[in-house]
């Protein structure tokens, strides 16, 4: 138990009422329940005839606090689930802090980061691919009980099991079915049910609902949003739909290039971004209505996002901005409090919608 | 001399045996194209999209079975063989395809797979192709097309390769573009290129463009007509405003709510439909939507309802004639 951790559930001191919608981009927030400072990660990636450093993401802080969604954005290659792998520690953090709880996720090994992944969980893109299509559901449901509640009996675990399978909308007769035998929503069902129940405080959504039909989707997602507010959970919740992410999100930071560009409340984001990147992934989002989406019409961002082995000097995104002026290549724009937003943009103030 | 639609479907439907039984992938499908149209067709996985599109370039799966008619002018493709179709296809009717990874060669330079095209269809030499492939590699806003001429599919990014890909399909100057969900496995900054590049395209050369996508909201940004799919059938076709100022089908009301948007109040919730797609080796008798469908008859489960025109250019195929409304998402 000298895991430095708080157990999840019902009283903890340090739970907090500050509810996820009212929570705009406000300075450092006092009941964070996890602040990410300066993470950087880099891999080593062959090139040429030997290697390079590719720096997959670059000195990016924010806080999660407590029952809040955040969604992370950008386009394929922002860093967005290198972020996740690096919290989560999946893939190794070059430098910077990631306190949870006020223990460094970062700094953990052996038996104190085992057993703080009770606390943090991961719900996949593909749920047919990230079940184990040899186990039945009751074992694949199972399993995290008998890794971190060993003292539960089989008849208590059991129990746990129905609960949870209940919870995400699924009958008993689901549990000795195997995963090739469910649809895509069931799997992804599962999938969720599988990282809850644990109870852990902080659950990573890379994509959640990307891979699942359309009609799919939406049941899902509002899945995720009822057990997000009757647990207090905490979700990171990673995607490239715009739409998904104002769907499901309290807060969104948008990345490019593995740095922060903004950082801002949902409605504040949708309505007033300031930075030149946000606007234009939200001008490239479609919108399904023939009218609206005609009448908006302006000419797509220009080029793709460059390698992270070759990032542009001064602001990474200058080389696609319809904005860019020579100080963008000179001095890197520091992340900044502009109205509601915080933004890292030379010309923030100037970015109006 | 030819007047009407240059492609004309009637009554299509293919069927392959799976491990699960035989599979009715595409049932009873009647469909034109227009010369010069822009032709959505919206349908989820499984709903037959993407078989409809092979099945006009005669590429379903070898044990398919086909019947019915594909009329590409005075010609009927389901009876060409396989020399007399590789004068149509690539040349007056051809294809873009999701992932450009896997359709292109990689072990060809790009320049060599564009001046095939030519080379098969047109007899051209080698420099005259040349010249056309750097022309047209221009066209689909690619720059410095002599050195990309000379580059492997795997020094491009996902959206340089989906353009080679539409080069190479347009290249020939056809008269139908099919585009199975061409814009999907890009980003969404590279998806809005794709689209307007479609767009310029077809107000440039007069290309009729179908194109097969699972987004709506793709639907709403280029199509002037829509198809919905559900289980191989035409479930709803009419002119895009028509169909998603009204949409007359539950499945397209409930496709259409179900998304969220970016531009409407947030709502807490989103109208959703319960179930699931059914399973093509085992669909239900009569609608394949009914059971999961809040305005089912006791019709429904009996007789598969026909697509019948409701206004001009609007059909629908469903037994339900009252109005639709009923599923909404829950405001905040």
């Amino acid at each position: 138990m000298n895991t430095g951790v708080p157990q999840a559930g019902g009283a903890d001191p340090q739970r907090c009422d500050r509810t996820g919608s009212a929570a705009q981009a406000l300075p450092p927030q006092p009941c964070a329940l996890l602040a990410v400072r300066e993470l950087s990660v880099t891999y080593r990636v062959a090139y040429r005839r030997g290697h390079a450093l590719l720096r997959a993401v670059n000195g990016v802080s924010f806080e999660l606090a407590r029952g809040e969604t955040l969604g992370l954005v950008g386009e394929s290659g922002s860093g967005k689930s290198t972020i996740a792998r690096a919290l989560l520690r999946l893939v190794p953090a070059e430098s910077g802090v990631a306190s949870f709880h006020g223990t460094d996720l970062l700094k953990l090994s052996g038996a104190r980061l085992q057993a703080m992944r009770r606390h943090l969980q991961l719900i996949f893109q593909d749920p047919l691919a990230s079940l184990d299509p040899r186990m039945n559901i009751g074992d694949i449901l199972g399993e995290p009980l008998r890794v971190f509640e060993p003292q539960l009996s089989g008849q208590q675990r059991l129990q746990r099991v129905l609960a949870m399978t209940r919870a995400v909308g699924l009958g008993a007769e689901q549990l000795h079915r195997f995963a090739h035998e469910l649809s895509g929503g069931q799997a992804q069902r599962i999938g969720i049910a599988r990282a809850l129940i644990i109870e852990p405080e902080l659950i990573v959504c890379d994509e959640p609902l990307s891979a699942l039909d359309v009609s799919i989707k939406s049941q899902i997602g509002n899945l995720l949003k009822d057990l997000q507010r009757q647990l207090q959970l905490s979700l990171l919740f990673i995607s490239h739909d715009l739409a998904a992410v104002r769907f499901s999100c309290d807060r969104v930071l948008v990345l490019y290039l593995g740095r922060v560009m903004e950082i801002a409340g949902c409605d504040t984001l949708f309505k007033a971004c300031r930075h030149p990147y946000t606007r234009a992934l939200i001008r490239a989002a479609p919108i399904p209505d023939p009218v609206a989406a005609r009448a908006r019409r302006s000419a797509p961002l220009e080029g793709e996002i460059p390698s992270p082995l070759f990032a542009p000097s001064g602001c990474v995104f200058r080389t696609r901005c319809p904005m860019a002026i020579d100080r963008c290549a000179r001095e890197i724009p520091l992340l900044r409090q502009v109205g509601d937003s915080q933004v890292a943009c030379h010309r923030a103030e100037e970015v109006g919608d | 001399m030819t007047a009407g639609p240059p492609l004309r479907i009637r009554g299509l439907s293919v069927r392959y045996p799976s491990d699960h039984g035989q599979i009715e992938a595409v049932r009873d499908i009647d469909l034109d194209v227009a010369a010069g149209e822009f032709l959505g067709i919206v349908g989820e996985s499984g709903s037959g999209k993407t078989q409809l599109l092979l099945s006009i370039l005669g590429l379903s799966a070898p044990r398919a079975e086909l019947c019915g008619s594909i009329r590409y002018r005075e010609q009927e493709l389901l009876d060409l063989g396989s020399a007399a179709l590789n004068q149509v296809r690539g040349n007056r009717i051809s294809m873009v395809f999701q992932d450009p990874m896997t359709a292109l060669n990689p072990y060809l330079r790009v320049g060599r797979q564009i001046t095939e095209v030519l080379r098969v269809h047109r007899d051209a030499t080698a420099r005259a192709a040349e010249r056309r492939a750097i022309e047209m590699l221009e066209s689909v806003h690619i720059p410095e097309g002599p050195r990309r001429m000379r580059q492997y599919p795997h020094e491009l990014s996902g959206g340089m390769r989906q353009r080679v890909m539409i080069a190479m399909a347009l290249i020939a100057e056809p008269e139908i573009l099919l585009a199975d969900e061409p814009s999907t496995a890009l980003d969404v900054t590279v998806q809005a290129q794709i689209l307007s590049l479609f767009q310029e395209l077809r107000a440039r050369t007069g290309t009729a463009i179908v194109l097969v996508t699972h987004d709506l909201g793709v639907i709403a940004e280029v199509a002037d007509r829509v198809a919905v799919m559900y289980a191989g059938r035409i479930v709803e076709q009419a002119p895009v405003h028509g169909l998603f100022a009204h949409p007359r089908h539950p499945y397209t009301e409930a496709l259409q709510q179900s998304i969220p948007r970016i531009d409407a109040p947030r709502p807490t919730h989103l109208a959703s439909i319960g179930g699931a797609p059914p399973n093509p080796a085992a669909l239900p008798a009569g609608c394949a939507f009914a059971p999961r469908c809040i305005y089912r008859l006791p019709i429904c489960e009996a007789v598969t309802p026909p697509l019948i025109e409701t206004t001009a250019g609007h059909w629908k195929a469903c037994h339900h004639d009252g109005a639709l409304g009923k599923l909404r998402g829950e405001a905040a």
